[in-house]
């Protein structure tokens, strides 16, 4: 005999071992964001996050760190987003399902996988060996870039697919050449989506460390980087080595580096977010 | 009475995507200022047909045909430049099918990507087409507003606009009436009596008393295979073929 179970009981056991396990997803990063502000924010100041680090990193401001993972962020971007963006066209609007579009599709696949500190590794034995382009932000913001591409290739090729397929077959109609097409019926519609991507790879590239660690960031300096050939400080390993490296740091100091590290992320995923949300408002397909 | 010149020439046309086949050794002419219906039941190749007449199909990896398609007598898969064949060939899709872009930017969609950019020059042919299609009227005030916000026989007749602006001269509609309300239909049926003037029509359509009363002539095709062509009013009443009487009198399809 099966062993039987009032329904209502039933109904209560099941919508409780659900909500219990959603609240537990919640808790770590309720708490994670909790506790760094509260240990951090005593430390944040305008001088805190516009002065140099003085006294072996111990006090004064985190300033370099974050002109550094500006720096990176932007150039990553700007090595990726073309890359990225068109292979993404190529895939969705021009290539044939053969063979090498799934090795492509694989490899893409593959690249998302790798852990960060074998990109690390890789950008050190590329562009800081073999490439002698030392470790500088050029070298760091490529191996990034390698990194966020899968990122911003799938995402883009998914805006681009959801585009219904009558805008494209409208624009044949009407004469339209295929790269017409693309770009006046298929890019535009695709644009939200592409940008979500995009801003999603941002908050990857500002939070690693591993792929920085051998390929631009500097333990301390004491000045701004000049050029894209010189080695930067940057948010993720200024706390690491704030974190491990230093002695004596005060935990405020470590809490407030990761406070804004935590805030940049943050503040970029709410761009995304609320991006994403304008144009479903107006999206009319 | 329509004229005798053939617009459009189909000589031993069959067309099969992979495996399957679509239609089979189809040979007929259409003839300029006409408007020729196409009934037939589901899978009968109507669509098949319709699409190959604009070369849409080969966005079809799978697509293959063998035989003759000429416009104004230039075979149009070896003699027409594909983009020039499609500004010729206008074409209106079964569901209302504008882009999520304002009216105006519909209608010049088509005189922009072959290379017409002035203002006026837009205008004027925004102006022509909507009044063409019997929308002006209605949407005269706001051709900036999205095209999503007309209603479904609006958005047909823009539709409609749109493949007039580029001037065609043989303009293809595959079952456009299928989502509209009876008045919607009306106006677009209208329509097409004026269009016929100056265009050359070729209407598919799964709405035998559509065909009766729009066609001049209807070709009633049946599993990829053209049964029979000739006046509408010989399909409806006289038919040659017991297959077309069946269809026609509603007893298959």
């Amino acid at each position: 005999m099966k062993a039987w179970i009032n329904p209502k009981i039933q109904e209560k056991i099941v919508f409780a071992s659900l909500f219990l396990s959603t609240l537990i997803i919640v808790t770590p990063v309720i708490l994670v964001v909790a506790i760094i502000i509260a240990r951090g924010s005593s430390v944040l100041s305008v001088e805190f996050l516009t002065s140099m680090p003085r006294m072996g990193m111990k006090a004064g401001g985190i300033f370099p760190a974050i002109v550094g993972t500006f720096y990176l962020v932007i150039w990553t971007l700007i090595f990726a987003l073309p890359i990225g963006i068109f292979s993404a066209i190529y895939l969705s609007e021009y290539s044939k399902r053969n063979l090498l579009t799934r090795i492509i599709e694989l490899a893409i696949v593959n690249l998302a996988g790798v852990p960060s500190v074998v990109y690390g590794l890789f950008g050190l034995g590329l562009f800081v060996g073999f490439l002698k382009f030392g470790a500088s932000i050029l070298s760091g913001s490529l191996t990034l870039a390698v990194m966020v591409l899968p990122v911003i290739i799938t995402a883009s090729r998914e805006a681009l697919q959801s585009v219904p397929n009558s805008f494209r077959e409208v624009s044949y109609s009407l004469g339209a050449t295929r790269w017409q097409t693309i770009r006046h019926a298929v890019l535009p519609h695709a644009l939200p989506g592409i940008l979500t991507g995009t801003i999603l790879s941002i908050s990857r590239a500002a939070g690693e460390t591993a792929p920085i660690l051998f390929t631009v960031a500097a333990f301390y300096l004491p000045r701004l980087p000049k050029s894209i050939f010189d080695q930067a400080m940057a948010l993720p390993y200024h706390l690491y080595v704030l974190s491990t490296q230093v002695p004596n740091v005060r935990l405020e100091l470590q809490y407030g580096t990761a406070l804004v590290l935590v805030g940049l992320i943050i503040i970029a995923n709410l761009v995304a977010v609320v991006i994403r949300s304008y144009f479903r408002a107006r999206k009319q397909w | 009475m329509v004229s005798q010149i053939e617009k459009v020439q189909v000589q031993n046309l069959s067309v099969a995507y992979g495996g399957g086949s679509a239609l089979r050794n189809v040979n007929f002419s259409i003839y300029q200022n006409e408007i020729l219906g196409i009934i037939g039941p589901a899978n009968s190749g109507k669509t098949t047909f319709l699409r190959t007449l604009n070369r849409l199909n080969d966005l079809d990896p799978r697509y293959q045909h063998k035989g003759e398609v000429l416009i104004d007598g230039k075979d149009i898969y070896r003699k027409w430049n594909v983009f020039q064949l499609r500004k010729k060939v206008g074409m209106v899709f079964a569901l209302p099918s504008p882009l999520p872009i304002s009216i105006f930017d519909n209608l010049a969609y088509g005189p922009r990507r072959h290379g017409v950019w002035s203002k006026s020059r837009l205008n004027e042919i925004v102006e022509r087409s909507l009044k063409s299609a019997f929308l002006w009227d209605e949407v005269r005030d706001r051709l900036d507003q999205s095209a999503m916000k007309l209603s479904g026989g609006q958005q047909q007749r823009l539709c409609i606009a749109r493949t007039l602006a580029l001037e065609p001269e043989v303009i293809l509609f595959d079952e456009p009436c299928s989502g509209l309300d009876p008045i919607s239909t009306a106006k677009i049926e209208e329509a097409m009596q004026v269009l016929k003037k100056r265009y050359t029509l070729i209407l598919v359509t799964n709405n035998t008393k559509q065909a009766a009363r729009v066609s001049d002539r209807v070709a009633f095709f049946l599993m990829g295979e053209l049964v029979e062509i000739d006046q509408a009013e010989k399909i409806f009443t006289v038919p040659k073929d017991k297959r077309t009487e069946g269809y026609v009198s509603g007893r298959y399809g």
